[in-house]
């Protein structure tokens, strides 16, 4: 059981370092996969085309990239930290003023053959710099307020710039992945309770901002929020998507309808059946059953990052570790929670299940980070 | 940075500390999404397993065969045709302008059919199917079939639509269905969900709409999976309806096929009874229409030929049409002054040719007057002024009451549309309706049935019955199942006095039979057939004051709307009736010339069951009615006799 010996008496080096890789994360991350793999076989009408291949194919390179970084140095990609950082801030800029247009937002970017999405790449960049930063800090001035403040820009400016695209979900799981790195770091519990309040007053400032000139969220928005509270309002409209979810979730029971037999979304009652809302076809097909077991398989992720967190002994891996782990949950959480019908639906992939290339890749490019803090975990000789 | 040992510590608990809080945190949204899970999945699994169900299962009806009507010997009336038609479904089709080119050149279709048919695949989402031609004939879907390798998307198909094989000959009694209309639905309480069906038919009017309930029959439905936009992806299961009830009516279909085609080229009407139980064997309005035009929706032009024709064929003169009964009213002024003891059988009365009442002078038909005229010669010769006389003696309200008895003024309820009440004119109705006093002179206009009364032809034929069998007869349409014993269907006595009743008798047999009678000269000689009858002529409008001091114009020189109706009432055989036959003619000129006629010819049909002898006609008409029954004969219908050849 190399993977959880606390103090291994040197850094693995060469071939050693498989041994001490965190095996069972693996193991779950190739498992959930499998789930969605299979699910995206299901909702296609028992086909590997037109979703299930392509995602075999890119998680296959994810996981040559997954080992690949794992086996990298930590201290290599501390190194590289701020680089990358400022290098994912100069894309998303870039996407403000050459991005491609596509579904009433502008995301991409076309680099030669490459299609990019910055939004994804900030996603780890942006943990890698505030573990870099607070690793950089001195640990006493890590609740001063300008330290707190700088803390914030960094997270801010990627931020703002995902939600301008407008890609509200990344965006806002961005800034809430961000305040958490920060609160793991030791930041004062005040700057938390202020927040949570300023959070509130800002919601309420949307919703009176609604029908104004100075309106924040776009109308779509604002009917996402209305069908959200009231999906019965508009039960063909805005609110139709979550309605659709609702009862297909609903009529999965305890065991589901079977495999292949959910009627909601083979005949195309449910929108966006084989991304966002992929976790309602399994609800449905499974049941209960299915939905907690898939739930748990995650939580089980959560609890072996959580594992790695705890053995890290720098601050660097712990805090980039605890990025990682936060920003998966949050994912796979809020994700079901709005399928659920408990927040709005706001686009918000499942991790390692929904259709989707670049959102597959960056997660095990982030796991092969959390893997390279386990397998590097015991501090070199000074 | 490099940290002391201690730093190192510190940053360590704190992360740890921290680590665990956040697991905690973690793990209670996980419970909130699993405390979420079971609500929906296991609390409320059913309620949103019956949504899941609803958004995918429709329900679509299949709609019942409509029941046949029949005439008393199952010769159908109303039947269910086959109705072969060509959908189209676009995404089968691929190039939609290319198939339809191709199907042009096989079927009739005209560049406007094409350019609808090419707006409707276009309007319809792509797997609707959308119908391009119906009502084609077999051949034309056969050589569709054969070629169905070039046309994709194309598919025959077939469908049942009402059909009237007897076309005009049912027309007014039996009535016809068509598409249900906004109308039809909001004069229902609860409709039928079946009647939302495209172009599914309703009765109309006659037979097919007092009787809808019954020849509807209940829809059958089959249950289908739809995806979420609306596309069929397989059938559950499916219910069958059970088919609408088969109606028999008492027509026969072959006396009414004569009875219409004897009366044609006039506008007139038809009305054959068996007198021992009301039954209807002949109902006749004429000129017809054909009700198929209907049922495939009429046409703007042919509609408004029907309603503009003067002869008004849309109109069901034997039901609808109230007519001053003119001197067929004169048995019932008779029995009245019999029943009210103001005459006798042998009182004779003078007929001077008119008779001054109140300063105002009546004329008898006949100019020059009849002499002394009895009861029987009066009815016989139809004497005006013998019912004058009689009129004054009585009064309106004991003629009102006879008329009643014998069946006039009284709305019958058979299956039919508009079926009018006739009138039997009192005082109160001329106060209230004219806020005028009743005169005298309108009791005497009412004797011979002028005036204000007003009968329909079927009641005229019930009158007919009445006093030829002393039952009060109750005219009937339809045959119930299971129930045709004559006996159980007789009616109640009239209680008329024998004697007088024979009298009355005397005198109709007198007015076909005796040489001074009106209908003499259409009398029968075959002892088996020969009828007593009463010959009328009611005045549409009355003769001007100009007109008569011009010498009384000939009817054939009046326009032919200001021409007098007429009418003949007849029931055969005399010696023991079998049948009430009531004729009219409107604008006809006299009830001689223009009904009586026509009423020998339907007395004859109805009694011996086909073309009528020619032997029961007196031998110097033979050589004429000859001719005229030879061509009479080339415009029947050829019927299969009883079965149905349909369904």
């Amino acid at each position: 059981m190399t993977y959880l010996e606390y103090n291994v008496k040197r850094t693995p080096a060469g071939l050693a370092k498989v041994m001490h890789l965190n095996w069972p994360l693996v193991v779950l991350v190739i498992a959930v996969a499998g789930v969605g793999l299979v699910m995206l076989f299901s909702v296609a009408g028992g086909s590997m085309r037109p979703w299930a291949e392509p995602q075999a194919r890119r998680f296959a390179l994810g996981m040559v990239l997954m080992f690949a970084i794992a086996f990298t140095p930590l201290w290599f990609w501390r190194s590289i930290a701020a680089v990358a950082y400022a290098l994912s801030v100069l894309l998303l800029l870039g996407v403000e003023f050459f991005g491609t247009i596509g579904m009433g937002a502008r995301r991409w970017l076309e680099l030669g053959p490459v299609r990019l999405q910055p939004s994804e790449l900030a996603k780890i960049t942006l943990v890698m710099a505030l573990a870099a930063y607070y690793d950089w800090l001195d640990l006493k001035r890590t609740s001063h307020p300008l330290w707190v403040l700088i803390a914030l820009v960094i997270i801010v400016v990627p931020t703002l710039l995902v939600l301008r695209q407008p890609d509200l979900g990344t965006g806002l799981l961005l800034g809430a992945g961000g305040t958490i790195v920060m609160f793991a770091a030791g930041v004062s519990w005040i700057y938390f309770a202020v927040a949570v309040a300023a959070a509130g007053g800002t919601v309420a400032l949307v919703l009176a901002s609604r029908g104004t000139e100075w309106q924040i969220l776009r109308d779509y928005q604002y009917r996402r929020i209305d069908a959200f509270i009231d999906p019965s309002l508009d039960p063909l409209g805005a609110g139709y998507h979550i309605s659709q979810a609702k009862i297909a979730m609903g009529s999965g029971g305890w065991s589901g309808r079977g495999f292949m037999q959910g009627t909601q979304s083979r005949l195309n009652f449910l929108p966006e059946k084989h991304t966002d809302f992929i976790f309602t076809t399994l609800a449905e097909e499974f049941g209960f059953v299915g939905a907690v077991s898939l739930l748990a398989l995650y939580l089980l992720i959560i609890a072996f990052c959580i594992v790695t967190i705890l053995r890290a002994s720098s601050r660097f891996g712990a805090l980039l570790a605890t990025g990682v782990t936060v920003s998966f949950f949050l994912y796979f959480a809020v994700n079901m929670a709005m399928v659920m019908g408990l927040l709005p639906v706001v686009g918000v992939p499942l991790p390692l299940v929904s259709f989707g290339g670049s959102a597959m890749v960056v997660l095990l490019i982030s796991f092969g980070l959390l893997q390279s803090v386990h397998v590097h975990r015991p501090r070199t000789p000074a | 940075m490099r940290r002391t040992p201690r730093e190192e510590a510190l940053s360590a608990r704190l992360v740890t500390r921290r680590t665990v809080f956040l697991g905690g945190v973690q793990l209670a949204v996980a419970g909130t999404l699993v405390w979420r899970m079971r609500d929906m999945q296991l609390n409320q699994a059913d309620q949103f397993r019956l949504l899941a169900e609803e958004n995918r299962i429709n329900i679509r009806l299949i709609p019942p065969t409509r029941g046949l009507i029949q005439d008393r010997n199952g010769i159908v009336i109303a039947g269910n045709e086959q109705n072969y038609r060509i959908v189209m479904v676009r995404e089968d089709a691929g190039d939609v302008d290319l198939v339809l080119e191709r199907l042009q050149t096989l079927i009739a279709l005209s560049d406007d059919d094409i350019e609808r048919a090419h707006r409707d695949v276009m309007r319809n989402r792509p797997f609707v199917p959308v119908t391009i031609a119906e009502r084609l004939e077999w051949e034309a879907i056969a050589r569709v079939a054969a070629n169905a390798p070039a046309l994709p998307g194309i598919t025959p198909e077939v469908g049942l639509s009402r059909h009237y094989p007897m076309v005009e000959d049912f027309a007014h009694s039996v009535g016809y269905v068509g598409p249900v209309t906004e109308r039809d639905l909001e004069a229902l309480e609860a409709p039928d969900p079946v009647l939302q069906i495209p172009r599914f038919q309703i009765g109309k009017i006659g037979v097919e709409r007092r009787m809808e309930d019954r020849l509807r029959g209940t829809a059958g439905s089959r249950r289908i999976e739809v995806n979420a936009v609306g596309r069929v992806m397989r059938e559950l299961d499916r219910i069958d309806g059970t088919p609408g009830s088969n109606v028999t009516l008492t027509l026969d279909a072959r006396l009414q096929n004569f009875v219409q085609a004897r009366l044609a080229g006039e506008s007139a009407a038809g009305v054959v009874m068996d007198v021992q139980n009301g039954d209807l064997l002949a109902i006749a309005s004429a000129p017809g229409f054909d009700p198929n035009l209907f049922v495939r929706g009429i046409s703007v032009p042919d509609y408004r030929e029907l309603l503009e024709d003067p002869y008004r064929p849309l109109v069901d003169k034997t039901v609808q049409g109230m007519y001053p009964p003119g001197s067929t009213f004169k048995m019932v002024v008779a029995l009245a002054a019999l029943a009210a003891g103001e005459t006798s059988a042998s009182e004779r009365v003078f007929c001077p040719g008119h008779m001054d009442i109140s300063g105002h002078r009546f004329h008898c038909w006949r100019r020059g007057g009849h002499g002394r005229m009895n009861m029987v010669s009066a009815l016989s010769e139809s004497c005006d002024v013998y019912f004058y006389e009689m009129a004054l003696r009585i009064g309106i309200e004991r003629i009102n009451e006879m008329s009643a008895r014998l069946g006039l003024g009284i709305r019958y309820d058979l299956p039919m549309s508009g079926i009018a009440a006739g009138l039997n004119p009192t005082r109160e109705w001329k106060q209230a309706r004219r806020n005028e006093a009743w005169l005298v002179g309108d009791t005497v206009n009412a004797s011979i049935g002028q005036g204000f009364v007003l009968s329909t032809p079927l009641q005229l034929a019930v009158m007919t019955a009445r006093l030829a069998t002393n039952r009060a007869v109750l005219p009937r349409l339809v045959r119930d199942a299971g129930e045709d014993d004559a006996a159980a269907r007789q009616a109640r006595a009239l209680d008329l006095n024998p004697e007088w009743l024979a009298l009355i008798k005397r005198g109709m047999s007198e007015c076909t039979n005796h040489a001074r009678g009106t209908a003499y000269s259409t009398r029968i000689v075959d002892a088996n057939y020969r009828h007593a009858g009463k010959t009328g002529t009611s005045q549409v409008f009355s003769i001007t004051r100009a007109e008569r001091e011009a010498g009384i114009r000939r009817q054939e020189d009046l326009p032919w709307n200001r021409r007098n109706h007429a009418l003949f009432v007849a029931f055969a055989p005399e010696d023991a009736p079998r049948i009430a036959v009531s004729v009219i003619v409107e604008h006809g000129g006299g009830g001689s010339s223009a009904a009586a006629p026509i009423g020998r010819d339907i007395v004859l049909a109805a009694l011996h069951g086909d073309m009528p002898p020619l032997s029961a006609y007196p031998a110097s008409q033979r050589n004429r009615i000859e001719t005229q029954m030879g061509e009479l004969s080339s415009r029947l219908r050829p019927l299969a006799s009883g079965g149905s050849d349909r369904a």
